[in-house]
């Protein structure tokens, strides 16, 4: 009992000023709800904090300077060499500090599984819908995170001036300076000059431990709080509809939960950095603009803008006496700003087609919004063979193809590709709801024969059971827009005249294509129904289900 | 249509029903399968509930007399409301098991914990065989403990602690429109007595005094650089200045250089450390064969041709930084004579003046007028009669 006396007295001291009582009780008995794809955002959330307390710890160390010194450390094969401060404090870090190895190589393997995580969270929450309203501006929220991390990345890994990562930089110059009517100026003020100057690592530094990382910090910590604040969404199934939480309480279970978690993912970065080198800055010896290694590779994150450069076609004009380079600022601006610009307008996009401005709490499974699942497949294979590009000289190499192949394979890829996805993407998830229908409606063979009375021979088939009919009914009536409704079309209502409004009923269309949906043998619904084929998922689906049990057909 | 709506209005209906917030909200409220059925009653979220806990007008004392955190003492009572967790785990030999498995984990934690802070002393570093072994052996006992941190947590959740479902109610983000509205009028008697919409005067002035404020930071950075000017155009090549072999800055003669096929880097004598200047200035040069090179007879730059007196004995002079984006194009097929860069994949004929043959340039590689001095040491003869490097917008 004494550890309970102490927390009695430290409680009732800090509620003396404070005053919590009852919002810490709430706190306590808030409901999180358990799915395994919610634990990708916790990867990101701790990733991030083992970022922050590797980070602190190598900056103690590293010396953000290109000024040029001899090296004396300890790695024997670049002693006398000539190397800027940051490169020799990389080394130094590497093999003259206890430890220090180690930290480096979990920071840049969380880096990574930072950007991966982030990548893969952003996935499920676009094929499950869980950025629809109310959530919008968590999405936007997160794609700025997305964006502001490939920046931190880039420019931490620029940091150690190393050889590989001194031809990110000028790229990054040659970038630039390719940028219509600014782009010089831009280049020749972030690097103070001519590259490479004597100021990019410094600036690039602060930028890397204070800025960037402060702007992370105060995101996530708005993204946690709307995510906290608005309550997490949750999968269908038996019991869980649009109006409740259904999962275990933050106390002590979700704790203890996310606090295992946090050692899990900090083990598996430790696991990885023990075992598997990452980023051997000494192997590629510092940095001098007169060589270049082949095969030279970035971060993952960064592939896919090193792929959009590959792949371009060498497109350049003058115009009135001024250079448009295309063949670079266009591959550097337009694949992500066609792939973040169109998430960040896509949740808005969607309800204005839909005209669905309802609140969702409950999850969409990918199949059930076919046109979305394609649509994000399709972006997906776009992204990917541009990222594939990014390494196309890798896979040259070990597939033992030409080189140009894989550039046009791209170059044709990229649209081919997409449109393949879409329509097998749309194809599967309406077979997956018919199969869906077929298991609602006749329930599951069972592999047993029998003999009717009459001779005939039926398979048995057994109901499916109440947990995965839940979620099998979790597909919702898609809400008809307001032409529909006046069944006058002739006269559309506002909102729906004009060349928009035929654009957006066209869209509708195809944005609202689906199987039918169940329709368990109306002879039978006899009022034996129950009402738990609609219990899952509450006021998405009016439709059907009233006072008709789904799954009793077989019986009859 | 869509198909997916066979039965007529009745889409209609939900809709309506959903955006008033409908009346079967009524769902849900089951707790746990295994938690006690008693706690279903009360499992939203920190409302008050019922006549035990009274309402209390904001800003008036608490009616408790004495708080504390412990459920005991509380504020409800007497009349407790029911347990919504069960209190102990509903298979005691099972838990008694896992019990052991989580202590032994956490001692296993705690012994790696130790065997971390063991190594740092045990194994030093500044030799690549000590940190080989430092790395190992901090990051395996690191690895060990926090693995075992993290299993001996999961399993205390899942196997020690009684298994618990809730059920907590969700209330539409919108607030009720007296909400809304006393929040309108709140607002509005705010901006009534700021006065800011009935002095436009005032708020004109107060918008027109920060812009500049909002501006200044931006001014400020025009000094993080200076401006390009025309040093984009030239390089620290003129002539007279001897090419010096890359990595060993030895100047070098043509006859050094004779095997065809051959290509080295070279960079300008007394530039060989400035880091600005070799980012333009890195150059390569080539020998080829007699009658290998496609020349031209002009003083001047010709398409797909390479300009014959800017050679010295079948050996040209290229500048190595990609037209692209930059990189420094460093790979050389001999067969085909092609230059190659490895950042994006741009080929360049050395032969035919460094034309463009694949991949996203657009320019061939400028090349360098080279000759050789008075003791016979290969020299540039000049800059580049182009500028070198990825295109910029005042390029023409």
């Amino acid at each position: 009992m004494s550890i309970d006396r102490a927390l009695a007295g430290t409680g009732t001291w800090l509620d003396d000023r404070l005053h919590g009582a009852r919002g810490f009780r709430w706190l306590l008995r808030k409901v999180f709800p358990d799915h395994w794809s919610f634990l990708l955002g916790e990867v990101v959330l701790y990733s991030f904090i083992i970022l922050l307390l590797t980070g602190t710890l190598l900056t103690f160390w590293f010396q953000p300077s290109m000024t040029s010194v001899i090296y004396h450390g300890s790695y024997v094969p670049l002693r006398g060499v000539r190397m800027s401060e940051a490169y020799a404090s990389t080394l130094n870090i590497s093999f003259d500090v206890r430890g220090g190895l180690l930290i480096r190589q979990i920071h840049h393997w969380a880096a990574d599984l930072f950007m991966a995580g982030i990548f893969a969270h952003m996935i499920r929450i676009f094929f499950t819908g869980a950025y629809r309203k109310p959530r919008e501006i968590n999405w936007l929220i997160g794609i700025t995170l997305l964006t502001l991390g490939l920046f931190e990345g880039l420019f931490g890994y620029s940091l150690p001036d190393d050889l590989l990562s001194g031809a990110g930089l000028r790229i990054l110059e040659g970038v630039t300076q390719s940028f219509p009517i600014v782009g010089t100026y831009l280049a020749y003020f972030l690097f103070g000059g001519p590259f490479p100057g004597h100021v990019i690592i410094p600036r690039l530094y602060i930028i890397h431990v204070l800025l960037v990382p402060a702007l992370l910090l105060a995101l996530i910590t708005a993204h946690l709080f709307l995510m906290f604040y608005q309550k997490h969404t949750q999968m269908p199934g038996k019991g869980r509809t649009n109006q409740n939480v259904v999962g275990a309480p933050a106390f002590p279970y979700f704790a203890a939960k996310t606090g295992a978690f946090f050692f899990f993912v900090f083990a598996v970065l430790t696991i990885a950095a023990t075992f598997v080198q990452i980023n051997p800055i000494w192997l590629y010896g510092p940095y001098n603009p007169v060589a270049m290694s082949a095969g030279s590779q970035p971060d993952f994150y960064m592939g896919v803008l090193e792929g959009a450069l590959r792949v371009m076609p060498a497109w350049q004009w003058v115009f009135f006496g001024h250079t448009f380079a295309f063949n670079v600022f266009v591959p550097a601006l337009l694949p992500l700003g066609i792939v973040f610009g169109g998430a960040a307008l896509w949740p808005f996009l969607e309800q204005w087609i839909t005209g669905d401005k309802r609140e969702h709490h409950l999850n969409d499974r990918p199949r059930n919004a076919p046109t979305r699942t394609a649509i994000g497949i399709s972006v997906i294979t776009f992204y990917g063979i541009l990222w594939a590009e990014g390494a196309n000289d890798i896979i040259a190499v070990h597939l033992d193809i030409p080189l140009y192949w894989t550039t046009w394979g791209a170059r044709v890829g990229i649209f081919v590709g997409p449109a393949i996805a879409y329509w097998l993407t749309k194809r599967i998830c309406l077979g997956l709801q018919r199969k869906d229908n077929h298991l609602i409606e006749h329930g599951v063979e069972s592999g047993i024969i029998r003999q009717m009375p009459g001779g005939e021979f039926i398979e048995e088939t057994r109901p499916v059971d109440d947990d995965k009919l839940a979620v099998l009914l979790s597909r919702a009536q898609v809400p008809a827009l307001p032409s529909a409704e006046t069944g006058k079309p002739e006269v559309p209502p506002s909102g729906m005249r004009g060349g928009l409004g035929r654009v957006r009923e066209r869209w509708y269309k195809v944005l609202t294509e689906a199987a039918p949906l169940p329709t368990p043998h109306n002879g039978h619904g006899d009022g034996h129904g129950n009402g738990h084929a609609v219990e899952g998922n509450g006021h998405d689906r009016p439709a059907i289900g009233s006072g008709t049990s789904a799954h009793d057909e077989d019986q009859h | 249509m869509s198909n997916s709506n066979p039965s007529g209005d009745s889409g209609d209906t939900a809709w309506q029903e959903y955006l008033t917030g409908g009346s079967r909200g009524a769902h849900g409220q089951s707790a746990g399968h295994q938690a006690d059925p008693s706690a279903s009653a009360s499992t939203s979220s920190g409302e008050p509930e019922g006549p035990s806990a009274p309402r209390r007008v904001i800003g008036t004392p608490s009616p408790a007399t004495s708080r504390t955190m412990l459920p005991q003492a509380g504020h409800h009572g007497p009349q407790r409301p029911p347990r919504e967790l069960p209190p102990g785990p509903e298979d005691p030999i099972k838990a008694k098991k896992a019990e052991r498995i989580v202590a032994t984990l956490f001692i296993l934690a705690f012994l790696a914990g130790l065997g971390f802070i063991a190594s740092y002393e045990i194994f030093g570093a500044g030799s690549l065989t000590k940190v080989l072994r430092s790395n190992l052996a901090l990051g395996g006992t690191l690895s060990l403990s926090l693995l075992a941190l993290a299993a001996g947590a999961t399993i205390w959740v899942r196997n020690v602690m009684p298994t618990v479902e809730l059920t907590e109610q969700r209330h539409l983000l919108a607030s009720d429109p007296k909400d809304k509205e006393e929040f309108k009028e709140t607002w509005e008697e705010g901006t009534d007595a700021s006065q800011f919409v009935k002095r436009p005067i005032l708020r004109r002035t107060l918008i027109a005094a920060t812009i500049p404020l909002g501006v200044a930071p931006i001014i400020l950075l025009r000094d993080t650089g200076p401006l390009p000017g025309k040093s984009l155009e030239h390089t620290v090549w003129r002539n007279g200045l001897r090419l010096l072999v890359y990595g060993t800055n030895r100047p070098i003669t043509p006859a050094e250089f004779a095997s065809p096929g051959s290509i080295i880097s070279v960079v300008p004598e007394g530039f060989q450390n400035d880091d600005d200047a070799l980012a333009k200035a890195a150059t390569v040069i080539i020998k080829f064969r007699p009658g290998q090179m496609v020349f031209t007879t002009e003083n001047h730059p010709v398409p797909n041709k390479v300009v014959e007196n800017w050679t010295v004995e079948n050996i040209v002079a290229y500048s190595k930084i990609c037209t692209h984006v930059g990189c420094p194009a460093a790979l050389y097929e001999q067969t085909t004579h092609h230059i190659l860069c490895p950042c994006h994949q741009s080929t360049f004929d050395a032969a035919q003046g460094a034309r463009v043959l694949f991949g996203p340039a657009t320019r061939p590689l400028p090349q360098l007028p080279i000759g050789v001095d008075s003791q016979g040491f290969l020299i540039a003869t000049g800059d580049f009669p182009v500028p070198v490097g990825p295109s910029y917008w005042e390029r023409s």
